[in-house]
C-alpha cells in the first residue's frame, strides 16, 4: 500500500506492514495455545474424575514414580522457559550470538528432559508397569486402577513428551534463521511465538509433576 | 406414565405446528405481497425493532420454561419409582436379553408382568452398552456394563408388546429384541408358580454365598472379618476415610468385585476383590440374597 | 440484456495454470475450489451409502446385505458426512473464498496454513478411506466404548485417526479465520459493519478451536486403549463407558453447530440480498451468533439422558438445552421480519434460503422434544432423533451451503447458471427431502429404533415413503452438479454485480483477481447499506 517505500524482506505480500504480520503472528499461536489446553484438558478431565474415584490406587501407583527424576526435569524445563525468555529478548534487541547460544542452551535442556524420561520409561518398563497384556502390579487390589492411573501416566507424558520434540524441531529451525540472518530486531516475531510455545509445554510439565508424581507424599497418611 | 408422556408430546406436535405454519406462512405471504416488480427495486429501509427483539426472545422464554418444567416433572415420576415394587433383574448381552425373576425363573427375550403392579428392573450388561426399550410403555435405559441402572412401569393394559435394544451393540442390534407379556393378574400368578417358587433367587445367592466362602467372614458376630450384611440395604454406612453412603444394589456390587474401593470403617482391606470370578447373573443372585437379609428398605437408588 | 460481457483479463483463475499451481497455491480461493472438489466427492461416498441404507430398509427384513455390512454402512455413512462433509463444508468451500474479500483483504492471515489445512483434510479423508476399503468400520459415527475399543473387530484405529487428522484441518482453519477477522478488516471496516456471514463464521471458528481437540484426544484415547489395551473406558480394565461419552459429546455437541452457524450466516446474506433490505436487527443476529456458541458448549449431556446420568445433572442440561434454542428462534424471525416490505425476488438462491428458514425451523422445534427430559427418554435412539438431526442438518445446512454455492457461483466463476434447472432441481430437493424425513418422526415415535437393519413389518409403510423420498433427493442433488459443471463452460458471462446486492464481494471483477482487489477498499458504510450501496449492477 504505502508507494516507494522498501518493504521488509519478511514482510508477506497479504499485510499491509511488519507491524500487522507481528500482531497476527502473536494471536495466532496464542489461539493454538488456547487449543492445546483444550487438548491437554480432556486428559486432565480424565484425571481429576478417576483420582477422585479411586484416590487409594492413584496415591499408591504414584508412588512408584520417581520423584528424584520428576523433580530434576522440572527445574530443567524451568531453565529452559529462562534460556528461551533471554533468547526472545537477544532476538529483540538484534544479538544474534547470544540468541544462538541460548537457542541451542534451550535444545540441550529439552534434550536432557527427553533423555531422563526415557530412562523413566525404561524403568517403568522393567518394572512391569506399562499397562497392556505384561500389566503386572503389587498390591493386587490395586491392580486395576493401578492401570488407570498409568494408563493415564503414559498418555499425558508421552503426549507432553512428542509436544517438546516438536519443541526441538521449531527451535531447530529457529536457530538457522538466527544464524542465516533471518531473524532480525524488527522481525523478532517467529523467536517469540517459538518461546510461547515452548512455556506452554513447560507449564503443561509444572501440572503434570504434581498431579502425577506428588500424591500423597505430603505426610505419612495417604487418603 | 405413558399419557403423561404423550401428552407432552402432543404439545409439543401442537406448538411445532403452529409455529411452523406462522413461520411459513408469513415468508410465504411476504415473498408474494412483496415480491420485486421491477429489476431495480430495492427494499425498506427498516434495521431493527427493539419491542419486537423483545417479545420474540421473551415468549419463547416461557414457552421453553413450560416444557423444561413438564418434562423434568415427568422424568423425576421416572426417575423415583414408587416405594413398593416388583423387582426384576435384567442382564443384556450380545445379543440377548436374560430376565430373572425373584421365584428363580429366568427368561430370554420375553419377561411377563402383572397388570397393575408397579415393576422395576434393575439391570446391568455383561459385555458393551445396550439399552433396555419398551416404546409402549414409553421407558428406555442404558444399560452399562460395571454398574446398575434401572427403569420401572406400571402395565395398564394386557397383551403383548415389543422390547427392543436401542443402543447399537454389534452385528444382531436388530435383532436383540423381544416382548413383554403384560398378564391379568391372576394369570401371572400362575404363570409365577409354575416358573418357580418364591425366594429361589435370593436362594439362590445364598448358595453362592456359601459357595464362595462369604459367610466364612461376613457373620452376625462382632468378631467377624467382615461387617454384617444383615439389614445392609437402605442403611447408611460409615466408610473408612470418613465418608457414609446409603447402601444400594450398586454399593454391594461393588463390594464385591472391587471391595478395597469403600470399606466399612472399623474393618481391614483384606476382603479379596471378586472382579472377573462372578457372573452379572452371579452379581444379581447375591444381591438378592443379601437384600432378603433382615429389615430392608424397599426404595433402592440404584446409581 | 447486454451480451458483450467479458470476463476480466486477469483474475485468479487464470493467475497460473496447471496442476502445480493448484496444488502448491497460497490463494484462499483457489484453495476454497480445492475443498469445494474434496468435500463434493465425499458428499457422494456418504451419499451413496445412504442410497444404500434406504434401499436395504424398504423392505423389514435384512435381506439386502448382511448385518455386519448394515453396520458399516451407517456408520460410514456418519462418518463421510459429519467429518468430512458438514463440518468443513461451509467454511472451507464459502468461508474461504469469501472472508477476505467481506472483509476487504488480500487473503487470510495464513495462507500456507490454509493451504495445509487442505493436505491435512486430504490426509484424514484417505486415512478413512483406507479404513473404509479395507474392511470398514462399524462402531457407529459416535464409536461408544466399550463397544468400539473392545468389541468392534472392524478398523477402528485408522478410523480414528483419519478423523483425528481431519480435526487438525478444521483447527486450523479457525485459527486461520479468526485472526484473520481480528486483524486484517480494510479501514473503515469495523465489527458491526461487518457482514453477518462473517459474524457467524467467527462464532463457528470460536467452537472449532476450542471444541475439536477435545475430540482429538478422546479418539486418540480410543486408539490407545484399543491398541495398547489402556484401561479409560473399558471397565474390564478399570475405566469408565460413560467418561467416553462426556468427552465425546463435548466436541460433538458443538459440533452441530459447527455445522449449522455457517449456514446460517449465508442464510443472512441471502434474504438480506434477495429483498434488497439490511437484515433485521443486525446486532442482534450477530450476538445471537455468539450466544450459539458459547450455551452450546453447556448442553451436551442432553446426548446422555438415558445412559446413566444423575437426575440432576440431566435437569441442568436440560435447562440449558432450552436455552440454546433461543437464540436460534431469534435469528429466525429476524430473517422473516427481513422479508416484510422487502424487495422480494425468486431466484433460485432465495428459494433455498425460504426452505431453509422453513425447515430449519421445524428441524429446531423437534429439538425442544428432545430438550424435554421425560420426552426424551421415548424417542431418543429412535428415528425421532434421525429426522431431527437430517432436518437440520440437510433441511438447514445443505440447503443454505446450496443457496450460497448459487449465489456467489456467479462470483466464483464469472458466469452463471441455468435458472430454470436450478429451480426445478430445488423443488425436487425439498419435496424429496420432506418425503424422506418427515416420515421418519412418526416412526420414531412409534417406537422405531435408531441403527436398525432389520424391523417389525408395522413400521413398513413409513419406510417406503422414506426411501421414496430418498430416491427423488438424490436425484435433486445430481443436478445441481450436473448445471453447474455445465455452466463453468457454457453459462453466460456477468458482470461484478449481478444480483445488484451490497457487499464488498460485488465491488470487485466476477471472477475476483488474485488480489481480490485492484485497491484496498476504504469503508464508510454499514454492512446491508440498501439503496444506496448498489454498486454497478447490471440487470
Amino acid at each position: 500500500m504505502p508507494n516507494g517505500v522498501t518493504h521488509h524482506p519478511a514482510l508477506a505480500h497479504h499485510f499491509d506492514n511488519l507491524e500487522q504480520q507481528n500482531e497476527a503472528a502473536t494471536l495466532g499461536m496464542w489461539v493454538f495455545l488456547v487449543t492445546e489446553v483444550l487438548f491437554f484438558g480432556g486428559l486432565f478431565a480424565a484425571y481429576t474424575i478417576y483420582r477422585n474415584w479411586y484416590p487409594a490406587a492413584f496415591a499408591d501407583a504414584s508412588h512408584h514414580l520417581d520423584v528424584m527424576y520428576g523433580a530434576i526435569n522440572t527445574v530443567v524445563l524451568i531453565g529452559s522457559s529462562l534460556t528461551i525468555a533471554l533468547a526472545v529478548r537477544a532476538a529483540q534487541t538484534g544479538d544474534r550470538r547470544t540468541l544462538m547460544l541460548f537457542l541451542v542452551l534451550t535444545m540441550a535442556l529439552g534434550a536432557v528432559f527427553l533423555g531422563i524420561k526415557s530412562v523413566e520409561y525404561y524403568q517403568k518398563w522393567e518394572e512391569h508397569h506399562i499397562p497392556g497384556p505384561s500389566f503386572q502390579y503389587e498390591p493386587a487390589e490395586y491392580f486395576r486402577h493401578a492401570q488407570v492411573f498409568l494408563s493415564l501416566y503414559f498418555v499425558m507424558t508421552g503426549l507432553h513428551a512428542v509436544h517438546m520434540i516438536i519443541g526441538l524441531g521449531i527451535m531447530t529451525w529457529m536457530l538457522v534463521w538466527a544464524w542465516n540472518g533471518t531473524i532480525t530486531k524488527e522481525y523478532a516475531s517467529p523467536i517469540e511465538i517459538s518461546g510461547l510455545y515452548w512455556h506452554f509445554v513447560d507449564i503443561v510439565w509444572i501440572f503434570l509433576f504434581p498431579l502425577l508424581y506428588l500424591i500423597g507424599r505430603h505426610g505419612p497418611t495417604v487418603h | 406414565m405413558a399419557p403423561r408422556v404423550d401428552a407432552l408430546y402432543f404439545f409439543l406436535v401442537a406448538v411445532t405446528t403452529f409455529f411452523s405454519l406462522l413461520i411459513a406462512g408469513l415468508i410465504v405471504f411476504y415473498a408474494i405481497r412483496y415480491r420485486r416488480r421491477e429489476p431495480d427495486a430495492v427494499g425498506a429501509r427498516i434495521e431493527g425493532g427493539l419491542l419486537l427483539e423483545i417479545t420474540w426472545t421473551i415468549i419463547p422464554f416461557l414457552i421453553t420454561m413450560v416444557i423444561f418444567v413438564w418434562g423434568a416433572s415427568i422424568f423425576f415420576a421416572m426417575s423415583r419409582p414408587p416405594d413398593e415394587t416388583l423387582n426384576i433383574y435384567a442382564v443384556g448381552k450380545q445379543w440377548m436379553w436374560k430376565f430373572q425373576h425373584l421365584n428363580g425363573a429366568r427368561e430370554i427375550n420375553e419377561l411377563h408382568v402383572p397388570l397393575g403392579r408397579n415393576v422395576k428392573i434393575l439391570m446391568t450388561s455383561e459385555d458393551v452398552i445396550h439399552d433396555l426399550f419398551v416404546p409402549a410403555f414409553r421407558v428406555k435405559a442404558d444399560v452399562v456394563p460395571g454398574r446398575y441402572t434401572q427403569i420401572w412401569f406400571q402395565p395398564t393394559k394386557p397383551g403383548t408388546y415389543h422390547l427392543f435394544c436401542a443402543e447399537y451393540c454389534g452385528t444382531q442390534h436388530s435383532r436383540m429384541t423381544g416382548r413383554v407379556v403384560v398378564m391379568e393378574p391372576s394369570d401371572y400368578q400362575t404363570w409365577l408358580a409354575t416358573s418357580g417358587t418364591p425366594g429361589a433367587l435370593a436362594a439362590a445367592g445364598e448358595t453362592l454365598f456359601n459357595d464362595l466362602s462369604c459367610n466364612t467372614c461376613h457373620r452376625r458376630e462382632s468378631q467377624s472379618r467382615g461387617p454384617s450384611l444383615h439389614g445392609l440395604v437402605g442403611r447408611t454406612v460409615n466408610l473408612e476415610g470418613g465418608d457414609t453412603l446409603v447402601a444400594d444394589e450398586a454399593y454391594v456390587r461393588e463390594s464385591i468385585v472391587n471391595p478395597s474401593g469403600r470399606i466399612t470403617a472399623g474393618f481391614q482391606p483384606v476382603m479379596p476383590a471378586y472382579q472377573g470370578l462372578v457372573s452379572e447373573e452371579g452379581l444379581l443372585a447375591l444381591v438378592e440374597y443379601v437384600k432378603s437379609l433382615g429389615d430392608a428398605s424397599p426404595t433402592s437408588h440404584a446409581q | 440484456m447486454p451480451s458483450n460481457l467479458l470476463l476480466p483479463p486477469r483474475h485468479y483463475l487464470n493467475d497460473g495454470y496447471g496442476v502445480w499451481s493448484w496444488l502448491l497455491t497460497r490463494d484462499h480461493k483457489r484453495i476454497a475450489l480445492l475443498y469445494l472438489a474434496a468435500v463434493t466427492f465425499f458428499f457422494f461416498i456418504g451419499g451413496a451409502f445412504a442410497v444404500m441404507i434406504r434401499l436395504e430398509l424398504a423392505t423389514p427384513a435384512g435381506d439386502m446385505v448382511s448385518d455386519d455390512t448394515y453396520n458399516k454402512l451407517f456408520t460410514m455413512h456418519g462418518v463421510m458426512m459429519v467429518f468430512f462433509f458438514l463440518i468443513p463444508v461451509i467454511p472451507s468451500v464459502l468461508g474461504n473464498f469469501l472472508i477476505p474479500i467481506m472483509i476487504g483483504a488480500k487473503d487470510l492471515a495464513f495462507p500456507k496454513l490454509n493451504l495445509a489445512s487442505w493436505y491435512i483434510y486430504m490426509i484424514g479423508a484417505t486415512f478413512t478411506t483406507y479404513a473404509i476399503v479395507t474392511g470398514g468400520l462399524d462402531t457407529g459415527w459416535t464409536f461408544y466404548t466399550p463397544f468400539s475399543t473392545a468389541s468392534s473387530t472392524t478398523n477402528v484405529i485408522p478410523a480414528a485417526l483419519g478423523i483425528f487428522v481431519t480435526g487438525f484441518s478444521s483447527i486450523l482453519t479457525g485459527l486461520n479465520f479468526i485472526v484473520t477477522i481480528h486483524k486484517m478488516r480494510a479501514p473503515g471496516m469495523t465489527w458491526f459493519r461487518l457482514p453477518l456471514f462473517v459474524w457467524s463464521h467467527y462464532a463457528t471458528s470460536l467452537i472449532m478451536v476450542l471444541g475439536t481437540p477435545v475430540l482429538a484426544i478422546t479418539l486418540l484415547l480410543v486408539a490407545a486403549e484399543r491398541l495398547f489395551k489402556f484401561g479409560i473406558f473399558d471397565p474390564e480394565l478399570g475405566g469408565d463407558p460413560i467418561l467416553f461419552q462426556h468427552l465425546f459429546w463435548f466436541y460433538s455437541h458443538p459440533a452441530v453447530y459447527i455445522m449449522i452457524l455457517p449456514g446460517m450466516g449465508v442464510v443472512s446474506e441471502l434474504v438480506a440480498a434477495f429483498c434488497r433490505k439490511p437484515v433485521f436487527g443486525y446486532s442482534v443476529v450477530a450476538f445471537s451468533s455468539l450466544g450459539i456458541a458459547i450455551l452450546g458448549f453447556l448442553v451436551w449431556g442432553h446426548h446422555m439422558f438415558v445412559a446413566g446420568q444423575s437426575v440432576y445433572a440431566a435437569l441442568i442440561f436440560s435447562l440449558l438445552s432450552f436455552l440454546v434454542a433461543i437464540p436460534s428462534a431469534i435469528k429466525v424471525f429476524n430473517w422473516t421480519a427481513t422479508m416484510y416490505k422487502g424487495a422480494v425476488s425468486w431466484e433460485t438462491p432465495m428459494l433455498y434460503a425460504i426452505g431453509f428458514i422453513g425447515l430449519f425451523t421445524i428441524g429446531g422445534l423437534t429439538g425442544l422434544f428432545l430438550a424435554a427430559v421425560g420426552l426424551n427418554v421415548h424417542v431418543t435412539d429412535t428415528y425421532f432423533i434421525i429426522a431431527h438431526f437430517h432436518y437440520i442438518m440437510v433441511g438447514g445446512t445443505i440447503m443454505a451451503y446450496l443457496g450460497g454455492l448459487h449465489y456467489w457461483w456467479p462470483k466464483i466463476s464469472g458466469r452463471t447458471y441455468n435458472e430454470l434447472l436450478a429451480k426445478v432441481s430445488a423443488a425436487i430437493i425439498f419435496f424429496g427431502f420432506n418425503l424422506t424425513f418427515f416420515p421418519q418422526f412418526i416412526l420414531g415415535y412409534l417406537g422405531m429404533p435408531r441403527r436398525y437393519h432389520a424391523y417389525p413389518p408395522e413400521f413398513q409403510v413409513l419406510n417406503v415413503l422414506s426411501s421414496a423420498g430418498a430416491s427423488l433427493l438424490g436425484v435433486g442433488y445430481l443436478l445441481p452438479m450436473a448445471y453447474l459443471a455445465w455452466s463453468l463452460r457454457y453459462g453466460k458471462l456477468v458482470g461484478s454485480n449481478p444480483w445488484g446486492a451490497v457487499g464488498l464481494e460485488w465491488t470487485t471483477t466476477s471472477p475476483p483477481p488474485t488480489e481480490n482487489f485492484a485497491e484496498t477498499p476504504v469503508v464508510t458504510w454499514e454492512a446491508y447499506d440498501y439503496p444506496t450501496r448498489v454498486e454497478g449492477h447490471v440487470a
